[in-house]
């Protein structure tokens, strides 16, 4: 039995019919090939699939896609300008290192984007215990969260 | 994952109906439990009912002596509230701490309860802070609510519309995280009412529980003293590869005394 | 040095793509119509297989086939390879079973694939699977280290009537025990090295597509290089013309070793696509890596050093148990012997060593490399030793260590198992690292924890890493009309930077732009003949100094070309800063390689083009060493322990990015606190995999970490001409031995003598309780 669903993805509103098992970041992934959101796990914990829906961050593989209905999705195809600027949060990642293999990166951003929005000028403590249902195997952590961080002050900046 | 059929349902007297309409469901609040169920084939229900869109099941309010949370509020919502940390902050740092911030986004008070997950943190914060859990039905006093592992007393066709906790005087949660998943190893929840004192456990055993004698001692001197040496028998906790029940009985004691310390600080 | 030459903190090359989303991981590349395939596998660890029966399955809706390990015998597929020979003293060869890509009468691991089903959709595939029905004969297993060898343990292999692979020594065993029992002072260590998941964050997957028409194979994959799996595939596997065979990795979410090697999947993959031309995918979950992928670590190492009454250590034993899984995998068994063997005694001077090592089979899947392989255990062996030493002897930790440390006096020196250390100041290294921590200061940092209650220690561990294995791999450098360059590599970046670093080196060495330098890599049909991949901190060396030479052969091509234009004769023309110059005239590089394609421009009988291809080889490897240096304080009541401080010293030779290389060191010791700390597998005496989702297996957390800071003690290499000493597992060495160093002495003054990893709060806890009840005894 399959669902029209209806959502608007990094600005544009998108469709599509579904089964009902499938997945939020299955529809991000195979029918709008959007393949930045990445699956890195079964259980909610790693992170790789974080999106924003309606502007928080949430895990996209443990969403069905028929829950979005009506939502507004972010993922990390639609966080840097249009012109191709990057997102403050992706450019302080790469001045700061803050990946390796790219694998947990945009989930990492997208939860970063989150945090700095949520707890502008967050102090290092608090990034690394925000950071608690992202995993990363390659950086040790130490780039991701000074990324945080930096950009988090940038954004607070733009803001202010 | 199995396919299942999905319903959405506009409120809760059609949640109700659809519940009763269908052979095998299951209702659908965040889906934090839920769906990495389903995901990995542990069940297959024949239909989703989802909550969601049920506007009336969700916010927060203080009535009076009580801080009531409608069944959808997810857990960012009650840990970020005015309200809550203001009348009950000991709520507001519970469901702050609870799994990790995505899944404080989507998860909800009404599905953690109804689920009765060992390592849940709610359960502490019902049955410590002397909540009622209110159905489509009925109000179950907290501490009749949780039965058991993964069981409750609620009933085919029954759901949960709000949790109503009592402000206390003053509370304080203590948790042990699990160093892989986040949930609760031990967490104490104590609270004090007048000459009343609740001590309530989860992670440590199938089910949340009271600890009577430190209650006791707690209501002859609310000093961290009272419970310091009151040790719960490691029989009735459960030990798995990373925490023994021995270590979990420790932890209830230690936890509680520096719950009861931050209270009186 | 320009800002984009070697030891600038360039930024990669590789971030804009990775960080806007356009990865292109395994999963993320679809084949035209293709169908995906899904594994049934062994829920039991030791089983006669009875029957298979996929009747039901093969009826389902959108099921295309179903195949067995019976299906792959009749198909005249091939075995897994394993090259390893070990011979016992006594002359009896190694115990080397042959391993099917599916077995066909036992199952010998949870986990193992036993039949695998093909459909339209995952979902159909993972249906079918779910209805293939086997009958099994449920026999005992036998998953623990501890107890593998015992004679009641139930045999993995039963024709070789033991568990026990082989049974490897150096050194005369009386001689040593002789010797360690006159020496003035003797320490022991029992010491379980657990095991680890590695867990790349990328689930393993691969999709493959065959073309009827030519014969040729395509399987996309993560991998670490592609061309050892492309030869395994065509000659072993699948017995293939090699050229027939291409494999692709575009991105790969993190290797750390294990996505070096040949898996089933990855064959049955291939094998599904070549059989039913039609391309197949199959997208492995997380639980599905947890219980296939191989483990990382699991020793037992049990050591006796001698020293005399000044601390000098002059007599080594090490007896290993080494956990290999169910099979041999490529290079598990190796690992003691050719991974820490390397370096073992590590950084100190010990003239008798006596070492055994009994890798045995058990009912787990295979172990194999993960960073470091072996050299973080044979650093944690000695670094324990000396820790035990210290305190046997009333030493400070710093002067053990200095008293026994080779010197650079004695370099080169020639290790037991013959490597050759070319340079190091071990010293140096460790006393910038004393310095950076307030080593001295620490005291008072302790007390400052008592009057909160707590137990403050401060631990110290120096390694050295064996790196640059296998030294040989080629490289290719062409420049493109416009005066672009291309690399072609055979080394594999899956997050190392090599887009970044192999762009400074060209723009070091021939002065072209940073960013017209554009590396491929990940494709067996555009790398070079000669190529290994990246593995074993290798790639500075024999990629970088691939590039070196490439620009070298690019140079004396140039030069050639140049004079012809510049009318003088070759010898007068010089390079530099990407100008060929003689006398008063000059011509660029990029004119040149203009030129190049213009036959009108060139030298007669000159081929066309600046293209060369170079292989370089060394017969040596390099050896990266540091000190590393942790605070952490102890809750006593609750056994939680928390780092407070982290300080890294790191010799890598010359640093051609200190940006990626930090990066190379942070996340290793973030893997090395995972093991430290977190990270353990169990199984339980049913061979069945208790800590098998990031539910139950500890990843570490950012929470789990201060900052690091990261400091250099660069020592160029001696063995290699751009002094350079792979960076890339350091880290693992040292973070494990100096964490435990830590613990070792917050807890030394309650009599805690000995404590095993992973550091959980409970054992911690416990250490405790036990050293109490034994004070007050």
């Amino acid at each position: 039995m399959d669902i029209d669903v209806k959502m608007t993805v990094n600005g544009k509103a998108v469709s599509g019919k579904v089964e009902a098992r499938t997945l939020l970041v299955q529809f991000i992934r195979e029918h709008l090939r959007l393949t930045g959101t990445h699956v890195g796990c079964d259980t909610t914990q790693c992170g790789c699939c974080v999106v924003h829906v309606d502007g928080v961050a949430m895990k996209s593989c443990t969403m069905l896609a028929v829950q979005a209905e009506g939502k507004a999705i972010t993922t990390i195809e639609g966080l840097a300008s249009a012109d191709g600027t990057l997102h403050p949060m992706q450019q302080a990642f790469r001045d700061h290192h803050g990946l390796q293999c790219g694998f947990c990166t945009p989930g990492m951003v997208m939860m970063g984007v989150d945090i700095a929005n949520r707890l502008p000028g967050a102090d290092e403590k608090t990034v690394r215990h925000q950071l608690e249902g992202n995993i990363c195997r390659c950086t040790g952590y130490q780039g991701i969260v000074e990324a945080i961080m930096d950009a988090s002050a940038v954004m607070n900046a733009a803001r202010s | 994952m199995h396919n299942f059929n999905y319903h959405r349902a506009a409120d809760v007297a059609d949640a109700a109906a659809k519940l009763a309409a269908t052979d095998d469901p299951k209702l659908l609040a965040g889906g934090m439990t839920l769906l990495p169920t389903l995901k990995n084939r542990l069940a297959a229900p024949s239909d989703l009912i989802d909550l969601a869109a049920i506007a009336g099941l969700k916010g927060i309010s203080v009535e009076g002596k009580e801080v009531v949370v409608r069944a959808m509020t997810p857990h960012a919502v009650v840990a970020t509230s005015a309200d809550v940390q203001k009348a009950l902050p000991a709520l507001a740092q519970l469901a702050g701490n609870i799994g990790d911030p995505a899944v404080r986004h989507r998860g909800t008070i009404g599905g953690s309860v109804a689920n009765s997950d060992p390592a849940a943190d709610y359960p502490a914060a019902c049955v410590g802070l002397d909540a009622t859990i209110v159905t489509n039905q009925r109000k179950i006093a907290a501490d009749d609510f949780f039965q058991g592992l993964f069981e409750t007393a609620l009933g085919h066709g029954e759901i949960i519309t709000e949790v109503r906790f009592q402000i206390p005087d003053r509370a304080q949660y203590m948790k042990f995280r699990h160093p892989a998943s986040g949930y609760a190893v031990v967490g104490v929840m104590v609270a004090q009412y007048g000459s009343k004192a609740r001590v309530a456990v989860t992670g440590a055993g199938p089910c949340v529980f009271r600890v009577a004698e430190m209650e006791a001692a707690l209501e002859k001197s609310f000093t961290p003293a009272s419970v310091a040496n009151i040790k719960v028998s490691a029989e009735q906790l459960m030990g798995d590869i990373h925490c023994s029940a021995e270590y979990r009985a420790h932890l209830i004691t230690v936890y509680a005394r520096r719950a009861v310390e931050a209270m009186v600080g | 040095m320009g800002e984009f030459g070697i030891g600038q903190p360039v930024r990669r090359k590789e971030d804009v793509r990775l960080l806007t989303g356009g990865g292109q991981f395994t999963d993320d590349i679809d084949l035209e119509a293709q169908v995906y395939a899904a594994f049934v596998r062994s829920p039991h660890a030791n089983a006669k297989i009875l029957a298979i029966d996929t009747l039901a399955a093969r009826s389902m809706e959108g099921v295309i086939a179903v195949y067995t390990g019976q299906d792959l015998v009749d198909a005249g597929m091939g075995v897994m390879v394993n090259e390893a020979n070990y011979v016992n003293r006594s002359g009896k060869p190694m115990n080397k079973p042959s391993r099917r890509i599916m077995p066909v009468e036992q199952t010998r691991f949870v986990g193992e694939c036993l039949a695998m089903v093909v459909a339209d959709t995952p979902e159909q595939a993972r249906d079918a699977a779910e209805a293939v029905e086997i009958d099994y004969d449920v026999l005992p297993a036998i998953a623990s280290t501890a107890r593998g060898l015992d004679k009641d343990a139930p045999h993995v292999w039963p024709e070789f009537g033991e568990n026990l692979v082989v049974h490897w020594e150096y050194g005369d065993k009386d001689d040593v025990e002789a010797k360690l029992a006159a020496c003035h002072t003797r320490v022991k260590v029992d010491l379980v090295n657990n095991r680890l998941i590695v867990s790349p964050m990328e689930p393993r997957c691969a999709a493959a597509e065959y073309d009827t028409a030519s014969g040729a194979l395509t399987v996309y994959t993560p991998s670490q290089g592609g061309r050892r799996l492309q030869m395994m595939l065509a000659r072993g596997l699948l017995k293939m013309a090699p050229e027939k065979v291409r494999v692709i990795s575009r991105d790969t979410g993190g290797g750390f070793g294990i996505r070096s090697k040949m898996y089933p999947e990855t064959v049955m993959v291939a094998f599904a696509a070549r059989t039913l031309a039609r391309p197949v995918k199959w997208r492995g979950d997380r639980s599905e890596t947890f219980v296939s992928d191989y483990h990382g670590r699991d020793q037992i190492n049990v050591a006796e050093m001698g020293l005399d009454a000044h601390g000098r250590a002059s007599v080594l034993k090490v007896e290993t148990l080494l956990n290999v899984g169910a099979y041999l995998s490529e290079n598990g068994v190796r690992l003691p012997m050719e991974g820490g063997g390397r370096i073992i005694p590590c950084m100190y001077d010990i003239p008798d060593f006596y070492f055994s090592v009994k890798p045995m089979f058990t009912n787990t899947i295979c172990t194999d490399t993960y960073r470091g392989a072996g050299r973080p255990e044979a650093n944690y062996i000695m670094e324990r030793l000396m820790d035990a030493g210290a305190q046997a002897l009333g030493l400070s930790r710093e002067e053990i260590r200095r008293r026994n440390f080779i010197t650079e006096a004695q370099m080169p020196y020639k290790t037991h198992l013959g490597f050759v250390l070319d340079s190091g100041d071990f010293d140096g290294t460790m006393q910038m690292a004393l310095d950076a921590a307030d080593w001295t200061g620490f005291e008072t940092r302790r007390a400052e924890s008592a009057t909160r209650g707590n137990l403050r220690g401060i631990g110290l561990a120096t390694f050295i890493e064996g790196a640059g294995s296998r030294p040989i791999e080629g490289m290719r450098m062409r420049f493109e009309a416009n005066g672009e360059v291309t690399l072609f590599a055979g080394t594999y970046s899956h997050g190392q930077g090599h887009d970044t670093v192999y762009a400074q080196l060209v723009n070091e060495f021939l002065g072209v732009d940073f960013d017209k330098v554009t590396l491929i890599d990940g494709d067996t049909a555009t790398s070079p003949e000669t190529s290994n991949g990246t593995f074993g901190s290798r790639s500075s060396m024999v990629g970088g100094i691939g590039v070196k030479r490439a620009a070298e052969a690019i140079v004396a091509k140039g030069r050639k070309i140049a004079a012809h234009l510049l009318q003088t004769d070759a010898e007068r023309v010089v390079f530099e800063g990407g100008v060929f110059r003689a006398q008063s005239s000059s011509i660029t590089l990029a004119e040149v390689a203009a030129a190049s394609h213009d036959a009108k421009k060139m030298p007669e009988g000159m081929a066309l083009g600046l293209d060369e291809s170079v292989v370089y080889e060394n017969d040596v490897e390099n050896f990266p060493n540091g000190a590393h240096i942790c605070e952490l304080e102890i809750d006593p009541e609750t056994g939680i322990l928390e780092i407070l401080n982290y300080v890294a010293v790191d010799d890598c030779g010359v640093v051609l990015n200190p940006f990626i290389v930090h990066g190379q060191v942070y996340g290793g010791v973030m893997q090395g606190v995972g093991q430290a700390l977190t990270e353990n597998v169990v199984y339980d005496a049913d061979g069945q995999l208790l800590s098998a989702s990031y539910m139950d297996y500890g990843m570490p957390r950012a929470a789990h970490m201060p900052m690091i800071e990261a400091l250099f003690n660069v020592v160029p290499a001696k063995t290699n001409e751009l002094g350079v000493k792979g960076a890339g597992e350091a880290g693992a060495c040292g973070a494990p031995p100096a964490i435990l160093s830590a613990v070792g002495d917050a807890l030394s003054r309650l009599g805690v003598s000995h404590i095993d990893m992973p550091l959980t709060p409970e054992k911690v806890w416990r250490a405790i309780q036990e050293a109490r009840v034994v004070t007050a005894a």
